[in-house]
């Protein structure tokens, strides 16, 4: 019994991963739950037109409105067009009576407050719910589960396959062969993007037809979103693999990669909700900048002009991602290649190709 | 054409894991490489194929397309078929359709495996999946073939079985370099390299490895200095620098190369010990 104790704390100590969760983990799991599992929605972003926009402006509780449009020229179509947009929560069109507050109903928990909020004005507003009228979270969530399981199936799964390669010995018979690093990168991980875009439109349309949700926007923004966010994610999949050495490793990493962007993605919290101190790591996670797409797409209709934000983050990440993870793969793929510097001279087809190295040059 | 390593130098880290290590392979020959664990065998025949780069020394080999390497590792992709494992290290070496199923069924046919070609890798048993591995290795044909330890852990059988191959291989003009810590596969090649904690222990023919030993070896019920024996079959063998020094009790014994090997390696050791 005693032998079997240490035994396992010895094997534990050099199992940095599961100690790290074992300890790291509860850690995190407590600022995260502790600064984050709030959906309490204290300001929205405001917007008031109309011929008395000023003075209504003038009206609002400060402390709930950020009112950070108020222009008595615009009418009520420019309204709309900034909630399209996502520029504010909530646009109040004055010059008729009641005064209309249109309310973005894809960010549930804002338009939930403001609602409350606005109810307490009696009938001197009128709400108006756009996008999803009955602030139902099956109509927020499914976009958003989108990008989950894409993410799922971009770190967890394409992690575990090219891990299998090393578990297997055969990444290193890849390395001899006559087939270049970025080759057996595309090679490996164009299977996982297919699988993964069938899944994307399963999922879409079993969302649409089990819990009505609407799809309002462009899908071909829709599908450059989610292609870019893909990239990301197969990117982390890639990078994952590149520092685990067994399948449960990567899976282990890819669960450390996977929690983040559930819980401060915006996903189940709103980011608006969230402390500052955790809401700028939900800004660093490319499912916060999906999630703005899928449900801008698909609720609201947006346009790829008003979603360049989120385009461009994914844009970044993309390149960043994708390019760190190849550049570390191909580091796995062709050792020799990097730490030293090799003079190779290619001779006649038929001849042999002599490779020298010599300290220090 | 010649393929070689010459007085090869290889670090990792703080580990010297070749020093000053040469081998040379000729087209239609097989050379062997001998030694236990850690002694720089697999370095050795990365270095060759280019996996390894060198910190000093050269390397003369082909292109990748050119080589066939079976690493020690499985060799084969376990959840593909024998028959959809060769297809696909053929399609990256440019062969395909008629070509590529005809080669196949050859080299299969060679191994045996001609029956199994539906059966996945996983599920063939070590030395099944050696020969699978082998025939991948040769699937384009390469002029140099870099096996690393092909039959260990393998049974009998399908030992004399790669071996066989190994030598069609050979005698269709490959030039072969295989690892192995069988040193009686080591004697039935043309030539060997014994190495010894990433240093040459020996090198040449068997002939000229046996011819160059110095020292004696006796055979002996129970050794006189436990450091310098090993055992033999029932008894021991043990080393003297001369043979003028073997006790009475003893009995000279015309060395083999197990016997030369262990010695050398023995004596490496008692150097080494000597330099710290």
């Amino acid at each position: 019994m005693r032998a079997m104790i240490v035994k396992e704390f010895r094997e534990l100590r050099r199992d940095k991963r599961t100690l790290a969760m074992l300890i790291a983990m509860p850690l995190l799991l407590l600022v995260i739950f502790g600064y984050a599992a709030n959906f309490q929605v204290l300001t929205v972003k405001a917007a008031v037109v109309g011929p008395q926009a000023t003075e209504f402006a003038a009206s609002l509780p400060s402390s709930f409105f950020d009112v950070s449009v108020i222009k008595p020229s615009d009418n009520q179509g420019d309204a709309k067009q900034l909630l399209q947009d996502n520029k504010v929560d909530v646009a109040l069109v004055t010059g008729q009576k009641p005064v209309v507050a249109l309310v973005d109903g894809s960010n549930l928990f804002a338009s939930q407050a403001t609602v409350s909020v606005l109810n307490k004005a009696g009938d001197k507003v009128s709400s108006q719910i756009m996008y999803n009228p009955e602030l139902k979270t099956s109509w927020v969530m499914v976009p958003a589960i989108i990008g989950l399981i894409l993410t799922f199936i971009g770190t967890i799964v394409t992690s575990i396959g090219l891990v299998r390669e090393r578990e297997t010995g055969t990444l290193e018979q890849l390395a001899v062969m006559p087939i270049k690093p970025s080759t057996v990168i595309l090679g490996k991980i164009s299977p996982y993007f297919l699988v993964a875009s069938i899944d994307m439109i399963i999922i879409t349309a079993l969302g649409m037809l089990l819990f009505g949700v609407p799809f309002n926007g462009n899908l071909f923004v829709f599908a450059f979103g989610a292609g870019l966010f893909l990239f990301v994610v197969l990117g982390l999949g890639v990078f994952i693999s590149t520092i685990s050495q067994t399948s449960g490793q990567a899976i282990q990493t890819a669960f450390m990669f996977l929690l983040p962007q559930i819980l401060l993605s915006g996903m189940i919290f709103p980011l608006d909700a969230m402390a500052a101190g955790v809401r700028w790591i939900g800004y660093l996670l490319p499912l916060t900048y999906f999630t703005m797409i899928s449900q801008g797409v698909m609720l609201r209709g947006a346009s790829l002009a008003s979603l360049w934000l989120p385009f461009l983050m994914l844009t970044i990440m993309a390149v960043v991602v994708f390019t760190g993870a190849t550049l570390r793969f191909r580091r796995d793929l062709a050792p020799g290649r990097r730490r030293h510097h090799v003079t190779a001279v290619s001779e006649p087809a038929a001849g042999p190709t002599g490779i020298e190295a010599r300290s220090g040059l | 054409m010649t393929y070689a390593v010459r007085s090869a130098t290889v670090r990792f880290g703080d580990t010297l894991a070749l020093d000053d290590v040469s081998l040379e392979v000729e087209p239609g020959s097989v050379v062997a490489v001998v030694g236990g664990d850690g002694a720089g065998k697999t370095t050795l025949l990365r270095s060759l194929v280019g996996k390894v780069q060198l910190e000093q020394g050269q390397v003369e080999a082909p292109s990748s397309q050119q080589i066939g390497y079976l690493p020690a590792t499985a060799g084969s992709w376990p959840s593909l078929t024998v028959a959809q494992n060769m297809d696909f290290v053929g399609g990256i070496y440019g062969l395909s359709g008629q070509a590529l199923v005809s080669r196949r069924d050859e080299l299969l046919g060679r191994a045996s495996l001609l029956n199994a070609a539906d059966r996945l890798a996983s599920q063939l048993s070590g030395g099944m999946r050696r020969k699978l591995g082998f025939s991948m290795a040769m699937l384009h044909d390469p002029p140099l073939l870099v096996l690393d330890e092909p039959s260990t852990g393998v049974d009998p059988v399908s030992r004399v079985d790669l071996w066989r191959l190994v030598s069609e291989a050979a005698a269709a003009g490959a030039a072969v370099v295989m690892s192995t810590t069988y040193l009686d596969e080591a004697e039935r090649a043309a030539s060997l390299l014994a190495l010894d904690g990433g240093r040459m222990l020996a090198s040449g023919t068997l002939q000229d490895v046996l011819a160059s030993f110095e020292g004696a070896i006796a055979s002996t019920a129970i050794p006189h200095r436990g450091e310098w024996a090993w055992r033999r079959g029932r008894g021991y063998h043990e080393f003297w620098s001369t043979a003028a020094e073997i006790p009475l009790d003893g009995a000279a014994v015309i060395p083999d190369l197990e016997d030369v090997v262990i010695a050398l390696s023995l004596l490496r050791g008692r150097h080494r010990e000597l330099a710290s």
